[in-house]
């Protein structure tokens, strides 16, 4: 692709004790991509979504989004680690999506999506009320705009979580395994929220997921990791019907015959 | 042979010296919660001085005897040149003491606060100071209101020991009325009731600050 990738890492490795969960790792995401990664549990999927979200810290390697180092700062031509005014900075491009919803329970639906947008944007209360309404009518809760969380289905809250992402206008969008912690028939509305955003706006979407149908749909690039690398990656159909590896066949095979 | 002095008239006493109880406890307990929320959250500051001197408060006035503490600020202030009210030494002494404890409390419930709260309010871009104020403080002052009930409670009984320098609190009076009339079995039980009866009041309070904050939290009205 001839764009500037909007994230970029390079050579990124991380550590947790003797496990090495990213190993060197490499990938260029373009601009409105929708990638999805998948591979087994342990295999660093997670991870490579946390040191974006700056959760986790990375050990070497950088990592840039949309042409800015995210744990770095250029000093002197040189580069020296990110303070929190630069990592507050460049993080406000990226935003994500939890397994565990992760909402804040003693706010409603209404003000879990305006609470960032005026206390972290500078937001004009009706203005983020007035996008708050707009995100959560999208995501097909405008009912239960004054509902907590705990009167909310798994399902009604990975789509309040959606929306309070969005609020913050991010230019990527992580999705780490949303629909893992649902039952069997909410996870088709959180889907269905999903593909919206990835076919009819301008996102980039970087989605781990065990939703391997899902996962063929919508993504440009998809990409099998194991033991923090990228084994294999390609467009859908290649990657599904025709996988070079045999760890990827293997991974397959698994998933998709349960 | 004297005449028995009935109950009433000891109650009538009793209740008299409770406001010096009550406005210790309530002055302590005001004292001890700001403690308590200002050196819990510098316990958890990533500044290691800051985390040190609040080890260093928690750790002095927990580990010493709080009649001690309250005698050192009654005699030895004084002594550089700083004379303080009793009821001011009463308030200080027990609100620096029972703060200690709170401290505690309130370090222990922000991190008890689940961890995807802080990775949530770091996904929004929240600052740290907006993460704490705005996510999990209000969070975690709900699980703080059980043992701070206990935290009060344990400060109300402990005003007893002002009755030591001077104050004359619930305690003081009974014991006065004891040497006057030497009914100590009517005497000190109506003073053990008395306590109750304000330990009750401080219950129910408690009940109350933890079912408003917690409301919203699904675990009143909550559906699942």
């Amino acid at each position: 692709m001839s764009d500037e990738p909007i994230v970029q890492f390079q050579g990124v490795t991380k550590s947790f004790g003797d496990l090495v969960v990213l190993d060197s790792f490499d990938l260029d995401v373009a601009p409105n991509e929708h990638i999805s990664v998948i591979g087994p549990s342990g295999s660093g999927k997670s991870t490579l979504l946390r040191v974006l979200m700056t959760i986790e810290r990375i050990d070497s390697g950088t990592i840039k989004v949309d042409g800015d180092y995210l744990w770095h700062m250029e000093r002197e031509g040189r580069l020296v680690p990110a303070n929190e005014a630069h990592l507050r900075k460049v993080r406000g491009k990226v935003g994500m999506v939890f397994q565990q919803f992760n909402l804040f329970p003693h706010m409603s639906a209404l003000r879990n999506v305006t609470e960032a947008p005026i206390h972290v944007l500078g937001m004009a209360k009706e203005e983020a009320t007035e996008r708050a309404v707009e995100l959560l009518n999208m995501v097909g809760l405008s009912d239960k705009m004054e509902s907590f969380p705990a009167q909310l289905s798994g399902g009604q809250q990975q789509r309040v979580a959606i929306a309070r992402a969005l609020a913050m206008r991010p230019k990527v969008m992580m999705f780490d395994e949303v629909t893992s912690a649902l039952d069997p028939e909410l996870v088709g509305e959180v889907l269905g929220v999903m593909r919206t955003l990835a076919t009819e706006h301008a996102l980039t979407m970087i989605i781990v997921t065990h939703q391997m149908g899902f996962a063929r749909e919508i993504s440009d690039r998809i990409c099998f990791i194991e033991g923090g690398r990228i084994v294999e990656q390609g467009p859908p159909d290649r990657i599904f019907s025709a996988p070079e590896s045999e760890r990827t066949r293997a991974f397959l095979k698994a998933v998709l015959e349960v | 042979m004297r005449e028995d002095v009935s109950l009433l008239v000891f109650a009538r006493e009793l209740l008299l010296a409770a406001p010096v109880t009550i406005e210790i406890t309530l002055g302590a307990a005001v004292l001890a919660f700001a403690m308590s929320i200002l050196f819990g959250l510098a316990r958890l500051s990533r500044i290691w001085l800051v985390r040190a001197l609040a080890r260093i408060y928690v750790e002095f006035f927990r580990g010493s005897s709080a009649l001690v503490q309250l005698f050192w600020l009654f005699y030895v202030l004084p002594h550089f040149g700083i004379l303080l009210e009793p009821i001011t030494v009463g308030i200080v002494g027990l609100g620096l003491n029972a703060g200690a404890y709170g401290a505690e409390i309130v370090r222990g419930a922000v991190i008890a606060v689940d961890r995807g709260q802080y990775e949530a309010a770091t996904a929004l871009n929240f600052s740290r100071s907006r993460t704490m104020i705005r996510i999990i403080l209000p969070q975690a002052l709900v699980a703080m209101m059980p043992p701070f009930g206990n935290l009060f409670i344990e400060l109300l009984k402990g005003t007893a020991l002002v009755s030591l320098i001077t104050i004359t609190d619930i305690t003081f009076r009974a014991a006065q009325l004891n040497v006057f009339t030497l009914q100590s079995m009517e005497i000190f039980s109506v003073a053990i009731n008395v306590y109750l009866v304000l330990a009750l009041a401080i219950i129910f309070f408690m009940r109350s600050m933890e079912r408003r904050l917690g409301r919203g939290l699904g675990r009143v009205g909550g559906v699942s």
